[in-house]
């Protein structure tokens, strides 16, 4: 409880000199939590054991790799001298996922700083046989990065240097261990923003969001990682450095094979280092929480949002009442509206404040005379603004208070959308805390996440595969951006067709013969 | 008795959540273009005057600021938390600069008088300057009881019974009415505003007055030398092994070798 802690620390230094800075103390009164600290404290929430991977799922084979020795660690004791950990304490954060819900036996966690070592490191297993993992700031949700059996860990932390970034252009450059606060806070002092935004920006890596292709709030305005990418660098797993690095927005020689690289999961290469377009960053940002009655409503408020604040409109989030509820229950948020079945948090940036206050205010005095929304509040101050999105992205964090959280990610077409949720919860029934539905429904992309005291095989067979199977009925995705991982990969058929996951394969043999790269993920075991 | 008739003062700061710089040439901190709010305190104080308000101690409650014109948004905001009307005191940008706590107390206590006030609630400090003197100054000129840092507030009979966190406890003064009274951080926790108050307070009155008004003159009674940035903290070491670590306390002197 160490948040406890310091709230009580810096009550009583407060009390002890009344007359000290009254920002600092609110600072630190009032943002602890903050997505920073994310990681680390839901680290801290519970030490419980983690079963290891290779025991809760008894059918799995390690594939036919190479086992490390001590000269292998030597080797790479020569490549990346100092930066090389066996020490099984300092392994355990590495070999567990951020959800606490898989684990691995690595024995080996290397940290390299440059592309050439992380060549060498990959030229070296490949020749040996051994099988690796990629990681970044293992912030993944479907245990993608981390070892299954005992991969040898490729951490991207000390892959940290921030290139350059072109001012007119708007392209950064950098390497893939940047962390994603850290580089939207240095092209800020640029007035540039980062085109991806999520929860976990304080710890995950732009590498990792790479490879996974993460989404986030901002997608609805500035589309997916395929179109801000501008170039990347990998490593192969021969060792090969393939170089795609190009800065230009428009560049038609043949295939474009960096796409091939955003969504891979570390199955194809490491990628070490990427150019991406920045967006001009807002100077207005307003949000606004609205309540409403029906599903329905969220939907038609979305509507009724594009056609009136068009292109100042950057994120339309929900969640229903069984969110706010959690996040009062287990992180003591408060719901700062009356209480509603739903929840709709709209956010415009704009680079007039008066013009998209103006925008937005004339629609939300729409909706109430209209009675599209029940309750709502409108935040144009910073703190507000945190304040109101932090009860949307600590959700994830919330959840694991419960104990263990089954998580699905889905793409459904809005006319489906929220009876999955319904239907979850009446199946399961007594044998689940709580089923709780939120996300980014302006992208038709729902987040149903289920909570059990401890992991339940008995709940487990109740959701899967009855949930692929319905978001298949309904031909939507099983996984909209938290990717296949370990956890989902059997499921990849419930959305690509046998001819996709063929070419997939052959591709993946090709690239990498040997299996060598993040064995064990994204593709299906048969 | 009718309820008390309640003066908030609303200052605009700097949002806290925004990163301070401070201006190359040392004169103060850059404000165009930053993100600016009601002062956390004030905010406090305001909520603590609608809750009085709420419950029928208080009848009216009364928001000012002193500033440049973008202070109406403040009182926009206050009216839409729950204030009945405002009083925009405003002052060009280049003045507001040379305005300090004795001309805002000085303009407090005559509007305060004007409107028959019963209770002045301010926050205890504003988080910009943190001066906390604004309200000890108000009462002082109005020869008015004050009640500091205020953690609780309870009205009994023509009095209020004030409680504030102090080294070691909990102190409770009373006060007689008429009084200020200052906010601390723990004596509630403000409200956002709802959509329909923020249109309602769209239309809710706001009088525009000058310093001239109440027959106060801007001029300095202290000069500000020079602001500077807090000292940058040296960067921390990482040490591989205790033996290192004690080695290098050995070093510094920091325990006996």
């Amino acid at each position: 409880m160490t948040a406890t802690y310091i709230v009580k620390t810096a009550i009583i230094s407060c009390l002890r000199t009344p007359l000290r800075s009254g920002k600092a103390f609110l600072l630190q009164a009032r943002c602890l939590g903050h997505a920073k600290h994310l990681h680390t404290s839901a680290k801290r929430q519970k030490s419980a054991h983690v079963d290891l991977t290779s025991e809760r799922y008894p059918k799995l084979q390690r594939g036919p790799f190479a086992t490390l020795t001590d000269a292998d660690v030597t080797s790479f004791e020569r490549i990346v001298s100092g930066r090389v950990i066996t020490e099984p304490s300092e392994l355990d954060g590495y070999n567990t996922d951020w959800l606490r819900t898989v684990r691995g036996s690595s024995k080996l966690l290397l940290r390299p700083k440059t592309t050439e070592e992380v060549a060498a490191i990959l030229s070296y297993c490949h020749d040996r046989g051994l099988a690796v993992v990629p990681q970044g700031g293992n912030t993944g949700l479907v245990g993608g990065s981390v070892p299954v059996f005992d991969e040898v860990i490729i951490s991207t932390h000390l892959m940290n240097n921030i290139i350059s970034l072109d001012e007119v252009s708007g392209t950064l450059v950098c390497q893939a261990g940047c962390v994603l606060a850290t580089l939207d806070d240095h092209v800020g002092q640029c007035g540039l923003t980062m085109p991806l935004d999520l929860g976990a920006k304080g710890s995950c890596h732009i590498g990792g969001n790479l490879a996974t292709n993460a989404g986030g709030v901002r997608l609805l305005r500035y589309g997916s990682l395929h179109g801000s990418v501008l170039g990347i660098e990998a490593v192969l797993p021969s060792g090969e450095v393939l170089d795609c690095m190009s800065t230009l927005r428009k560049d038609n020689t043949g295939y474009d094979l960096k796409q091939m690289f955003i969504g891979s999961e570390g199955t194809l290469g490491i990628i070490t280092a990427a150019s991406i377009l920045c967006p001009q960053r807002p100077s207005a940002v307003s949000v606004a929480l609205l309540g409403c009655k029906t599903f329905q409503g969220v939907l038609d408020i979305f509507k009724q949002t594009k056609r009136q604040l068009g292109e100042i409109l950057t994120a339309f989030e929900f969640m229903d009442t069984a969110s706010m509820e959690l996040i009062g229950e287990n992180l003591r948020l408060s719901n700062p509206i009356g209480a509603s079945p739903f929840y709709v948090l709209i956010e415009t940036g704009g680079s007039n404040q008066a013009h998209d206050e103006e925008k937005l205010s004339g629609l939300l005095e729409g909706l109430m005379e209209k009675g599209m929304a029940a309750d709502g509040t409108l935040a144009t101050e910073m703190t507000k603004i945190q304040a109101i999105w932090s009860l949307r992205e600590r959700l994830a964090e919330a959840l694991l208070h419960d104990g263990y959280c089954y998580k699905y990610d889905v793409s459904l077409p809005l006319s489906a959308f929220y009876q999955l949720v319904i239907d979850m919860r009446q199946r399961l029934e007594g044998a689940a805390t709580r089923v709780v539905g939120y996300g980014h429904v302006g992208d038709g992309n729902l987040h149903l996440n289920v909570t059990s005291p401890e992991y339940s095989q008995r709940t487990m067979d109740l959701i899967e595969p009855f949930i692929y199977d319905w978001v298949a009925k309904q031909k939507g995705s099983i996984s909209a951006e938290h990717g296949l991982g370990f956890k989902k990969r059997d499921f990849i058929y419930h959305s690509k067709s046998t001819s996709a996951v063929t070419l997939m394969k052959q591709i993946k043999n090709l690239v990498d013969p040997k299996g060598i790269m993040n064995p064990y993920k994204l593709l299906p075991s048969k | 008795m009718s309820g008390l008739r309640v003066l908030v003062g609303c200052k605009r700061v700097i949002d806290y959540a925004v990163k301070i710089r401070v201006k190359p040439d040392k004169t103060g901190v850059v404000t165009d273009g930053v993100k600016h709010s009601m002062n956390p305190f004030d905010e406090i104080a305001m909520e603590e005057a609608i809750r009085l308000k709420e419950k029928s101690i208080a009848s009216e409650v009364i928001a000012v600021s002193c500033g440049p014109p973008q202070c109406q948004e403040t009182l926009r905001t206050a009216m839409a938390m729950g204030a009945d009307k405002a009083i925009l005191v405003e002052v060009d940008p280049a003045t507001y600069e040379k305005v300090q706590p004795l001309h805002v107390a000085k303009i407090l206590a005559k509007i305060a008088q004007e409107n028959k006030i019963d209770l002045v609630l301010l926050g205890k400090q504003a988080i910009d300057d943190d001066c906390n003197q604004t309200g000890q100054m108000t009462a002082a000129l109005l020869d008015w009881p004050q009640a500091t840092f205020a953690s609780k507030i309870e009205k009994t009979d023509g009095e209020l019974k004030v409680v504030k966190e102090i080294d070691g406890g909990l102190e409770t003064v009373t006060v007689k009415l008429p009084a200020v009274a200052t906010a601390d951080l723990r004596l509630n926790e403000p409200r956002y505003a709802t959509l329909p108050n923020i249109m309602k307070a769209k239309k809710k009155p706001m009088d525009k007055k000058k310093p001239g008004d109440y027959g106060v003159e801007i001029v300095p009674t202290h000069k500000v030398i020079k602001v500077e940035d807090p000292p940058t903290r040296q960067a921390g070491q990482k040490l591989e092994t205790v033996d290192d670590l004690v080695h290098k306390l050995k070093d510094q002197g920091l325990i006996p070798s």
